[in-house]
């Protein structure tokens, strides 16, 4: 169908959008740093960012949080991506928080190193003297963040006071912060997962192999799927067995669970979300499970 | 196809009684975007709170505090898609303490819609929403009669609120208004045309969301382009990037092409488009919204917060605004000889508050010339000084030149959002 009448598709919006918020970051303030997951959002943010300032190169590093608890084929992907557009890696380690004593590991079955990130975070964030974090999280992801504004004011402590935002107008944004407070910068506000599945189409992005289906060994943990890796603490009384998997999102090992799959090709995947009755984090994020608020009380700490 | 879908933002105000967290629950539900995890726990809360009913607004109301005290308290968004269309939705409080945040959720919808409960028909607050939304310059308004389940469906009542409507709305800049009788809970003239009241001959709410035509609405005359970030790739061993100076941003008006003339503001400087650099590479033309990248015949010293715009069309270059501002602090109030800073497009700059004119009450519309500030939620006509020209224009001619918000320097916050009304 020919456009004569200067509609823009949602996904070239989207990209207008997002990449007006990298170059406003960019402007304003003086040492920003996108945060890279290696996920499939981080990995859309970093191509909207070589597009926000070409032909120049991305004016800022990237950091991964490295819970230590990695899927080996993410990490893999990353460092290959990283050397591939010519960015600065910064890698803030939660092994170093907890080897230097500023965090203590938790313990039991369901120890999981995702809270123990926060202060690795603002650590870092901290000693690179950051002012702005981008992330790639999403409205639709979760309710808290259903409230957050696109730039995200963090105070000295890197709390987050949702009762206390700043109103967003327009495509206006309140830059002004003092030192040693942050903003997070969030560019796919707006976005949905399903939203990303096609930009990842549209732009032939590469993924790590993890988000399409394989053979792995996997446990069953609280109705979830579980990798059986070494820090997923797999008790006598829960079984391992071999299961064709993909996973939706990719977060600390320990706590993302896998979605049995049989989708190896991206039009399958993109077919089998479109049809999902269930969002991305209530099926494989542990860590939202813990209660109506987990998302809020982790925010207003500082997590991503 | 999937990729010839474009957007539609919407508002919606109003409060709980309304209906209004059913409308969206709805829209939502029947167009497969709340998933069964959502439902489920939405189910159990309402069901340990032992509601009769499933609260759907606690789909909407993300935050601790709202759901301790049932009231939402922040703009919400919300995100749906049918095959015609991606949708995004400002869920904004509909009180007249949150003022501030049905502006928010204004100033960027394409389309608002205001529900009025069928059984009580239009109230204050419906004037207020309208008044807001015209104020905002949202171009399309759709009245929502609902509950009409309530009133059997009936035809007169609905015309009565129709006709209330209109002759109020006739007092306010209502560009294209229109009216559909629904009942949220029910589903009636929600996404299907309604069997219960076959006298109704217009669309559905869905479809006309679907079909309402948008395209016009952004200003494709005037070309404006708020120079945002300059990019020269410096180090660069590349011959061809060497001399590469490109000029980014986000187009606020018009339709730029290479080739065109072009004057840079505030130097008066004029020369031509060479190319235009897309996210997919050359464009040939770029308009609203797109990011792009100019390059320019001359070498310029052009610099962010500078304007880009047609020789024989350009914004005023004004130091001397008035304005209507909406005040969205609870700190301090509002009050001549204040200073702040303003950010307008891409320039920010300080700014001194001469004059208020008169403060207006939301309700009525009435004009209070004896106000000697605004306080939370106000909404009132000033006179602002700026340090350095500011390049605008009306804000009914174009809400991206036209708008801009205030910044406490004491406290960094936000406090006002602001129309431009005229310059002198």
């Amino acid at each position: 169908m020919q456009r004569c009448d200067y509609l823009l598709s949602q996904l070239d919006v989207l990209e207008a959008e997002a990449m007006h918020i990298f170059r406003e970051v960019a402007a304003e303030f003086e040492r920003p740093v996108l945060l890279f997951s290696g996920g499939k959002d981080s990995i859309v943010m970093l191509r909207l960012a070589q597009k926000a300032f070409w032909p120049a190169p991305i004016p800022f590093p990237v950091m991964h949080v490295d819970t230590g608890h990695n899927f080996p084929e993410v990490i893999e992907f990353r460092d290959r991506r990283v050397a591939e557009i010519g960015v600065r890696l910064v890698v803030a380690s939660v092994q170093e928080s907890i080897d230097s004593g500023r965090v203590v590991e938790e313990r039991g079955r369901r120890a999981s190193r995702n809270r123990l990130q926060t202060v690795t975070l603002l650590d870092a964030i901290e000693a690179h003297e950051f002012d702005a974090a981008f992330g790639g999280a999403r409205r639709d992801e979760e309710k808290a963040r259903a409230k957050e504004r696109v730039v995200s004011f963090r105070d000295e402590f890197g709390q987050w006071d949702p009762k206390n935002q700043r109103p967003e107008l327009w495509n206006l944004f309140n830059t002004r912060i003092r030192r040693g407070e942050h903003v997070r910068v969030f560019p796919l506000s707006n976005w949905t997962e399903l939203d990303i599945w096609d930009y990842v189409r549209r732009e032939e992005l590469e993924l790590p192999p993890i988000y399409f289906a394989h053979n792995r060994p996997v446990f069953e943990r609280d109705g979830m799927l579980l990798a059986d890796l070494p820090y997923a603490n797999r008790g006598e009384d829960e079984p391992a067995f071999e299961a064709t998997v993909r996973y939706r999102t990719v977060g600390d090992a320990s706590c993302t669970g896998a979605v049995k799959s049989a989708a190896v090709t991206l039009e399958q995947v993109i077919e089998e979300i479109a049809a999902t009755r269930i969002t991305e984090r209530g099926q494989t994020r542990a860590d939202d499970r813990a209660s109506e608020a987990a998302m809020e009380d982790r925010k207003k700490e500082g997590y991503f | 196809m999937a990729a010839q879908m474009d957007i539609l933002r919407f508002a919606t105000a109003g409060s709980v009684d309304d209906g209004k967290s059913t409308l969206i629950g709805r829209l939502l539900y029947d167009s497969k975007s709340i998933f069964e995890d959502q439902l489920e726990s939405v189910e159990r809360t309402s069901a340990d709170r032992g509601e009769e009913y499933t609260n759907l607004a606690l789909l909407t109301d993300g935050l601790r505090a709202e759901r301790e005290q049932g009231i939402t308290i922040d703009v919400a968004y919300r995100y749906f898609a049918t095959p015609r269309r991606k949708f995004i939705i400002a869920d904004t409080p509909g009180h007249i303490q949150y003022t501030r945040n049905m502006v928010t959720g204004a100033s960027t919808a394409d389309l608002a819609i205001i529900l009025v409960d069928a059984r009580k028909g239009i109230l204050e607050q419906s004037r207020r929403h309208a008044f807001l939304t015209t104020l905002l310059q949202v171009p399309h308004l759709v009245v929502a009669v609902n509950k009409m389940d309530l009133v059997d469906y009936d035809r007169d009542t609905y015309e009565r609120i129709v006709g209330e409507f209109t002759a109020f709305a006739s007092k306010l800049e209502v560009t294209d208004l229109t009216f559909v009788p629904i009942s949220a809970l029910h589903g009636d003239n929600v996404v299907e045309r309604s069997v219960n009241m076959p006298w109704y001959e217009g669309s559905s709410l869905l479809h006309h969301l679907e079909h309402v035509h948008i395209a016009s609405d952004r200003n494709l005359i005037d070309v404006r382009f708020p120079v945002q970030y300059v990019i020269r790739p410096h180090a660069s061993t590349d011959p061809e990037l060497h001399d590469y100076r490109g000029y980014a941003g986000q187009v606020a008006g018009g339709v730029l092409k290479p080739g065109d003339e072009v004057v840079h503001l505030p130097s008066g400087l004029t020369t031509t488009i060479t190319h235009i650099d897309g996210p997919h590479g050359p464009v040939e033309e770029a308009y609203a919204p797109m990011s792009v990248t100019l390059r320019l015949a001359d070498d310029i010293d052009i610099s962010r917060g500078d304007m880009i715009a047609r020789p024989n069309n350009r914004p005023e270059a004004a130091q001397d605004l008035d304005a209507m501002v909406c005040w969205m602090t609870p700190n301090r109030a509002m009050s001549p000889r204040m200073k702040l800073m303003i950010k307008h497009t891409t320039r920010t700059a300080k700014a001194m508050v001469k004059d208020l004119h008169y403060r207006l009450d939301v309700n009525t519309l009435h004009r209070d010339d004896e106000a000697t500030e605004l306080g939370l939620n106000e909404i009132g006509r000033i006179s602002l000084r700026v340090t350095q020209p500011l390049f605008v224009d009306d804000y009914g001619r174009n809400r991206l030149t036209g708008g801009f918000i205030l910044i406490d320097e004491a406290t960094n916050n936000t406090v006002a959002a602001g129309m431009i009304t005229s310059t002198r």
